[in-house]
């Protein structure tokens, strides 16, 4: 066997791609991943990636900074420290509303970003991994395991069927910028 | 995706028959029944005037609504927005009907103001008179803007103008359909942007007259901003349940749960909206507790009202809130048709709460005269909008953005 770890197939046009992804899938080939230097509709749908749970994260910050809020304001104005304001009662409701409703969207947009940047490795200093450096630039480009589809002659011919310009056998997973 | 494949009828004609006109006609016979059991043989003290509340609510909600069609194509113009387009003729319909809106309207304004059973605040004999038994100093030094003639020309330009505007709208998206080209898509899109300025302007002075002003001791200036809100939510929840209904009835095949998906964003964020501007009004009143203020406030915490008053926050903001936030809930017409029924209950409540305390004040009733009025102008609306949507295709086949609105997938 050779070392080959991903089979990278370039194209030229997203719709080729698309094509090519069919007939892949059609050839029971599981796709690694498929990298596109723009949005692509459908893509999603096409290789059956699940919906990003974000929102969901984002709702739990948006929860946990409307309770830290209200804990918040509700022990320093009602039990550490209360106040006459304008003759109102300590434990005004309307009052602890804005600063409630503040911290929820600091937690929800702050944690969201957070939790976007940890699911996508983007740490500081961290050197972003890339498959194919094209991808970034001007090719559509469809990566298949190679360990895992062992028939690499196969995926080239179906490759080159759907119209790929250009089949690389790369013996490591990411290049590098340098 | 999915929409790749179908074949659509662009030129398929909404047939108004069956069901939707008896029960749209039946709802008219029971307003007329209701007005007439309102003016006649409800023996109640304060009959007349709790039927020109109601009058008056309903009509500026039908009108709202209307406008709210008017403003929803403006801005899709404006916006060059794609993925409405298939779905424009609805707000069309809408817009063609506020003509008639507008003089049901300005009919029921200058019945209640000349037989003074609406605006009484402001519109008495003598009131502006120095010496007068019915001198009202606030009330005099308002007087060179709210008097009956002034107020009524206001009415009837500004719902003038904005019909104009409608119709004009309408008109260029049916022209597209014979000429084609994007000359009427320029002339639209031209006319919108002179639309939006003109209604953002004068619909808060609209409101302030028309609701405001039956407690015309008391002012805010968000209240332009709040009730914007309330029209703008309700004529959405109005659409939506139109392009729902119509895709149950077999229509309209190009609309999926990716435009359903949107117009359920917008309700979602213009709860909110709503929300913020109602709370923002009445967290500075509360806050500030300056009396000339509070007695809007004081008079919907009265016993009578203040169940209604928190019922309102409650329909309006947490139920759309905790409803639609998924996106799953969005993209369900059962779940949207629930919610824009709803929302439209809810803002009737919503408009409840602004006219009833001005006028029956603590008199407040619930009744044959409330929801027998509600229905029939329901009915009205359906009918007029309906017949309206049935004179023309479906859809602009030749908006250039059609297109687009064919594969919206979000």
């Amino acid at each position: 066997m050779s070392n080959t770890k991903y089979i990278l197939g370039h194209f030229e046009d997203p719709d080729v791609m698309m094509h090519g992804i069919e007939k892949l899938q059609e050839n029971n080939i599981k796709i690694y991943d498929v990298y596109t230097p723009m949005p692509i509709h459908g893509i999603e749908d096409k290789l059956g990636i699940k919906r990003s749970r974000l929102p969901i994260a984002a709702f739990c910050f948006g929860t946990t900074g409307l309770l830290l809020g209200f804990s918040m304001i509700y022990y320093m104005l009602v039990y550490d420290w209360p106040m006459n304001i304008g003759g109102k009662p300590p434990f005004a409701m309307p009052d602890f509303v804005p600063v409630c409703f503040e911290l929820t969207i600091l937690f929800a947009s702050y944690g969201m970003m957070f939790t976007f940047f940890y699911a996508n490795h983007f740490f500081p200093g961290r050197a972003p991994r890339v498959m194919d450096l094209r991808a970034t630039n001007d090719r559509f480009v469809i990566a298949i395991d190679a360990k895992t589809n062992p028939y690499p002659d196969k995926i080239n011919s179906l490759l080159n069927e759907a119209g790929a310009i250009e089949i690389l056998h790369n013996e490591r997973k990411y290049v590098s910028y340098e | 995706m999915g929409t790749h494949n179908h074949t659509h009828n662009f030129n398929q004609q909404f047939e108004f028959t069956g069901k939707a006109k008896t029960w749209s006609l039946i709802a008219i016979i029971i307003g007329v029944v209701a007005i007439a059991y309102g003016f006649l043989f409800d023996h109640s003290e304060h009959h007349a005037e709790r039927t020109f509340a109601n009058l008056l609510l309903m009509g500026y909600y039908f009108t709202c609504v209307c406008a709210a069609g008017a403003f929803f194509l403006a801005l899709q113009f404006v916006a060059q927005a794609g993925w409405s387009a298939g779905l424009l003729r609805i707000p069309q319909a809408f817009a063609r009907v506020l003509p008639i809106a507008s003089v049901v309207l300005i009919v029921i304004i200058i019945a209640g103001l000349y037989s003074h059973n609406l605006y009484h605040h402001w519109n008495q004999e003598g009131i502006a008179q120095e010496g007068h038994p019915n001198y009202d100093y606030l009330i005099a030094q308002k007087a060179s803007f709210l008097n009956a003639p002034f107020f009524i020309g206001r009415q009837i330009i500004f719902l003038g103008v904005y019909s104009i505007f409608a119709l004009l709208l309408a008109k260029y998206s049916y022209n597209e359909d014979t000429v084609g080209g994007l000359s009427n898509y320029h002339k639209s899109f031209k006319i919108s942007a002179i639309f939006l300025v003109i209604f953002g302007f004068t619909t808060p002075i609209w409101s302030f007259d028309t609701i405001m002003s039956l407690e015309a001791h008391w002012f805010s200036t968000m209240f332009g901003w709040y009730n914007f809100a309330a029209m703008w939510v309700s004529g959405l929840c109005a659409i939506t349940l139109t392009v729902i209904l119509l895709k149950k009835a077999g229509y309209l095949s190009w609309v999926n749960s990716n435009h359903l998906h949107d117009l359920g964003k917008f309700i979602f964020a213009f709860s909110i909206f709503w929300t913020y501007v109602w709370f923002a009004q009445f967290l500075l009143i509360w806050y500030a507790n300056m009396p000339e203020e509070t007695v809007y406030f004081y008079l919907r915490w009265e016993p009578e009202y203040k169940p209604w008053f928190w019922l309102n926050i409650i329909m309006n903001f947490l139920a759309p809130v905790l409803i639609l936030m998924t996106r799953d809930s969005k993209r369900q017409m059962s779940v949207m048709t629930f919610v824009c029924i709803f929302l439209l209950c809810g803002h009737w409540l919503d408009y409840y709460m602004m006219v009833m305390p001005g006028t029956v004040e603590s008199h407040r009733t619930f009744g044959i005269t409330e929801i027998g009025i509600a229905l029939g102008f329901a009915g009205l609306f359906t009918f007029l909008m309906l017949s309206k949507l049935a004179q023309k295709p479906l859809v602009a086949k030749n908006h250039p953005f059609l297109d687009e609105s064919l594969h919206h997938h979000i």
